[in-house]
């Protein structure tokens, strides 16, 4: 499975939300109805499958599945 | 069918006093039972005789102190029984003094068992509970922690900061069904309490309306009530099992 496809997949499980609604804009908060919890969760299930370590100052900066998914792929290429 | 049947409960400090109290009892309810201690043959040895007495048990040893060694014991009890739905955080010590004999050696100990170890249980233990989307936390506070206690400082502090620590994460973790409260048993005949001085004991007793000393048992009670499903619209609450010594 490609990072982007991981990534949808954790989201739809976290937020329960459909594959439709997990586009690349789609926020986190705005569109998928996640509350600060859920944004934890996703930020703990994105270090746990990616095997990192994510500093709450990164963390604040992913917002949307795009920058989710822009992230890991930053941090994972390294 | 038992209330808890099917639902796993980890007690921590439970190799002894209370804890193991609180073990047999929600063991008694159907709950496969964790037994964890920094006493790690106590430990085994009080796990071998819930087993013998017929309970799904997990012997869990660990220093709650120890991030490391929580995580394992976490990792244990999903490894064996594939969730964590009580956390009982009741490895407590005392390390009494007056005040201007209190030394900042004592006071880092109490509070990292005290309120650092149930900060770290309850953290490991709530991501297995959010995933479940359900989950009961119970903090074994103390009234001291609510009145004071001369000699205390360091122990009431850490036990008032347990309260503190129950209501928030009560509310940071209500909107995944988990509820966590905290009982404040009063003055309890256990090991702890027989290494005070008779005039210590004396002065509680004096101050207690029902006139007797509770036991492991009253706060093992209070404790079934709260990890079982009659109290699932309760969260938040301090609980006290005190004979009536603070109103
Ligand atoms: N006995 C009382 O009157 C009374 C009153 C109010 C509250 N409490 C509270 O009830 C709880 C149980 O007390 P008890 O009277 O059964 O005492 P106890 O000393 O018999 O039991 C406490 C257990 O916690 C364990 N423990 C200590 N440090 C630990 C650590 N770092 N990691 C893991 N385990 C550790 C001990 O080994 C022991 O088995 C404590 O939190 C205590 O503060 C007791």
């Amino acid at each position: 499975m490609s990072i982007d496809e991981k990534i949808k997949e954790l989201v739809m499980d976290k937020l329960n939300v459909t594959a439709e609604q997990v586009t690349i804009e789609a926020s986190f908060v705005e569109d998928l109805g996640a509350d600060s919890l859920d944004q934890a969760e996703l930020v703990l299930a994105l270090e746990d499958e990616f095997n990192l370590t994510i500093s709450d100052k990164d963390s604040e900066s992913i917002l949307t599945v795009g920058k989710a998914i822009e992230y890991i792929q930053s941090q994972v290429k390294e | 069918m038992k209330p808890l049947d099917g639902k796993t409960a980890l007690i921590t400090g439970s190799a002894r006093g209370i804890g193991r109290a609180i073990a047999v009892k929600l063991g008694s309810m159907g709950a496969n039972i964790v037994i964890s201690d920094v006493l790690d043959e106590l430990c085994q040895e009080t796990a071998g005789q819930l087993a013998e007495a017929g309970y799904q048990t997990l012997s869990a040893p660990g220093n709650v102190t120890n991030p490391d060694d929580v995580a394992a014991m976490i990792k244990s009890v999903v490894d064996k029984f594939g969730s964590l739905d009580i956390l009982v955080n009741n490895a407590g010590i005392t390390k009494d003094a007056l005040l201007i004999r209190q030394t900042p050696e004592s006071w880092d100990a109490v509070m990292a068992v005290n309120l650092k170890g149930a900060f770290l249980t309850s953290q490991a233990s709530s991501r297995v509970m959010m995933k479940a989307r359900s989950g009961k936390i119970i903090n074994i506070s103390s009234v001291v922690g609510l009145m004071g206690n001369a000699g205390q400082s360091n122990y009431s502090a850490s036990k008032a900061g347990l309260i503190g620590l129950t209501k928030s994460m009560a509310k940071e973790l209500a909107g995944r069904n988990i509820t966590v409260n905290a009982v404040a048993p009063g003055y309890i005949a256990t090991q702890m309490t027989k290494d005070l001085p008779q005039s210590a004991q004396d002065a509680f007793l004096s101050g207690i309306p029902l006139k007797r000393p509770g036991t492991a048992d009253d706060v093992a009670d209070a404790v079934a009530f709260l990890a079982s499903p009659q109290s699932d619209y309760i969260t938040g609450q301090v609980l006290q099992v005190d004979g009536g010594m603070l109103m």
